[in-house]
């Protein structure tokens, strides 16, 4: 081997200059999309006037007045009945006051946010919990028509899930399931099964089959084998999908819309009203905005390394 | 341990015939190895017996007791893979203790512990125990899987060709382990393998399989000098057994119904000579140095003999040879073997 020529390892290996490329353009993609969450995150901080100045500011004072209102609900008073008020309880009736309002509640963001928790989290759980079981069963077992099966599984993801919006409502309002979590995460589940199914069957079916063998000749049943077997070694499929599936119903709007308006709204249709209420508070919607993004970075974050690896589809497991 | 008896047990994969009419009682405390080209239904046999394949015909029992239609769970047997033996997500420490934590045994940890050093020990792998079974080396594997095989007594153990992945050195080390353990547990054991050393040393008896048929099983020494078919006879003996068309020794005294004479090194004489002193003329092709003995071949007409020879024989490339046979082994032109006189 010449010695100097490359760093390559391997033949496989790309040269140094393919890699220079891919870092350009890797960085120049990182860059395009997160430059809109940065000026998210900017408007976020800055005061409603500064968000909507042109040219657009990048210097300014930071606030946390888009947080304030993002959280509290206020009116507008006179400046002599502020006056008469006792001095404000915290930093957000500070600037309430300096707007000549005052807080008088809690906005509905936080227990929207929580709807959102509780139904992406809950959905993936069901999604993923199902998925898995019937991978399992299509990986292992001779299920009759199986091929069928799997296509028509996934033929549910062929058309845009919105298409079948108006029997889905008609549906949910005779169940009474419309503006109920359960409904929602019934919903969600339904949608994200399918691509669960397919993820996971390419991960079981790479598992060797003699590793349950060995452990019900160990003195397993089939369902302890697949728990102490199967499952730690899916591991890393289980997350990949469960991200997937998670994005999904964190970010899905359509359906919330049209589904929710009260006890199970989520916040993606909950932000736009925001807009709404009393003139464009910009900081506000993208201090949602900003908040809504950060359970998905925590939960990809807690999973990248199973991430990395699952999206490689099991090529590179060990 | 236990006794273990098939009776007529077949088992297909569409058209393939794995396993057929496969009839075999191995008798407690019995070392059993089946020898056979890839293919013959092996694994599958061992597979049956561990109840992870259902047999289409024919019965299975265990110590008396007929365990045809049950799970593997129940039946007791252990069983090393001829591959992806370890739990790749567990320790070494926890693939050792893993058939003794199965919710069907509630071995307590304590006595977890114990038997696992004491394997550990016996296979000298205590220093790995921690390991992750990913991380270690083919040969270290293949002894945490008989580990685990060990840790429990079970009624027989099957094992497929566990020292295949090993070295020559580790593999007569385990050999000889292997042969030590069975007799001090008395284990009954039904064992895979393509070596023939492996075969000749460990067994009890050998059962010789063919297209998932048991066409000969006894004791080595009887697989070995008194095989029932040309087949049988071309399993065991280092070089193979040589099989000539009794056309080309045509003084041989042969019986009835031969068409082929086998000949082992053993039933060869030969001598440097002239043309027509021997059975058999041949010239020597060429001539391969193991060290402490010559593979010797030989060319006999169209046909050619391997046999070994002494280092200092003196025979060399392009010598003339004369080849007389001592009691060989004759076979019909099916390859059944026609004794002789
Ligand atoms: N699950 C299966 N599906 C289909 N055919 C199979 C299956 N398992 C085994 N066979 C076939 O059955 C026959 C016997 O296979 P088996 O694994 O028992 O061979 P073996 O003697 O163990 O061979 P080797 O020495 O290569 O391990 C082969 O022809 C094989 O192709
Ligand atoms: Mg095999």
């Amino acid at each position: 081997m010449s010695a100097g020529l490359t760093t390559a390892h391997s033949v496989v290996e790309p040269g140094r200059l393919s890699k220079r490329i891919a870092t350009i353009v890797v960085v120049l993609y990182a860059v395009l999309t997160l430059l809109p969450l940065g000026w998210i995150f900017l408007t976020s901080l800055k005061s409603p006037p500064d968000s909507i100045s042109y040219p657009p500011k990048v210097v300014f004072q930071p606030t946390i007045e888009g947080y304030c209102n993002l959280f509290t609900t206020r009116s507008r008073q006179t400046a002599d009945y502020i006056k008469s008020l006792p001095p404000p309880s915290g930093s957000c009736e500070q600037i309430a006051r300096d707007r000549n309002m005052v807080v008088v509640g809690t906005s509905n963001y936080a227990p929207r946010f929580l709807n959102s928790l509780i139904i992406a989290f809950g959905s993936t759980f069901c999604a993923v919990t199902l998925g898995t079981l019937a991978a399992y069963g299509f990986s292992r077992f001779k299920v009759p028509l199986a091929d069928d099966l799997l296509f028509f599984i996934l033929s549910t993801r062929m058309m845009p899930p919105i298409a079948v919006a108006i029997p889905i409502y008609l549906m949910y309002r005779e169940l009474g399931l419309s503006d109920t979590k359960v409904g929602m995460i019934l919903l969600y589940t339904a949608v994200n099964v399918s691509l669960a199914v397919w993820l996971l069957k390419g991960f079981i079916d790479e598992i060797p089959r003699e590793y349950e063998e060995a452990a019900m000749i160990d003195g397993y049943t089939r369902l302890q084998a697949f728990r102490k077997v199967v499952l730690p070694q899916a591991a890393t499929g289980i997350a990949a999908t469960a991200i997937f599936c998670l994005i999904f119903a964190w970010n899905e709007y359509a359906f919330a819309v049209l589904l929710t308006s009260g006890e199970a709204q989520t916040a993606p249709p909950f932000i736009p009203i925001i807009i709404g209420e009393g003139g464009q508070d910009w900081p506000a919607v993208a201090a949602g905005t900003t908040l809504f993004l950060i359970p998905i970075l925590v939960f990809t974050v807690l999973l990248r390394k199973h991430l990395l690896r699952g999206i490689t589809f099991g090529a590179v497991r060990k | 341990m236990a006794e273990v008896v098939l009776e007529g047990v077949g088992k297909s994969f569409g058209a393939v015939k794995a396993v057929a009419d496969l009839s075999l009682t191995i008798a407690d405390g019995e070392f059993v190895v089946l020898l056979g080209p890839t293919g013959a239904g092996k694994t599958t046999t061992l597979r049956l017996v561990a109840g992870l394949e259902k047999p289409e015909a024919g019965r299975i029992a265990i110590g008396g007791r007929d365990v045809t239609r049950e799970p593997p769970a129940a039946r007791n047997v252990t069983f090393v893979f001829q591959q992806y033996s370890l739990y790749p997500h567990l320790s070494v420490y926890d693939n050792l203790a893993f058939p003794l934590r199965s919710p069907a045994r509630r071995v307590p940890e304590p006595q977890i512990e114990e038997t696992v050093r004491s394997v550990a020990r016996l296979l000298r792998i205590e220093d790995k125990l921690k390991n992750r079974a990913t991380q270690l080396s083919g040969g270290q594997m293949q002894r945490v899987a008989i580990g685990r095989a060990l840790v429990r007594s079970p009624s027989i153990y099957l094992m497929d060709e566990p020292l295949s992945s090993l070295d020559a050195k580790l593999r007569s080390e385990l050999r000889v382990e292997l042969k030590r353990i069975q007799e001090q547990l008395g284990a009954t054991i039904l064992y895979v393998t393509h070596d023939q050393t492996e075969a000749m040393t460990l067994a009890t008896r050998i059962g010789v399989i063919e297209q998932g048929r048991l066409i000969q099983i006894g004791s080595p020494r009887e697989i070995y000098e008194n095989p029932v078919s040309a087949y049988v006879a071309s399993r065991l003996g280092s070089p193979g057994i040589n099989l000539l068309p009794l056309a080309l020794a045509p003084t041989l005294a042969a019986p009835h119904g031969a068409t082929t004479v086998g000949a082992r090194t053993e039933h060869l004489r030969i001598r440097r000579a002239a043309a027509g002193t021997g059975a058999v003329t041949g010239q020597v092709n060429w001539v391969e140095h193991l060290g402490d003995q010559n593979h010797l071949h030989v060319s006999v007409g169209d046909r050619s003999l391997v046999t070994l020879s002494d280092p200092d024989s003196g025979l060399d490339r392009g010598d003339t040879v004369a080849i007389d046979f001592v009691r060989p082994l004759f076979f019909d032109a099916a390859g059944a073997r026609v004794q002789a006189g």
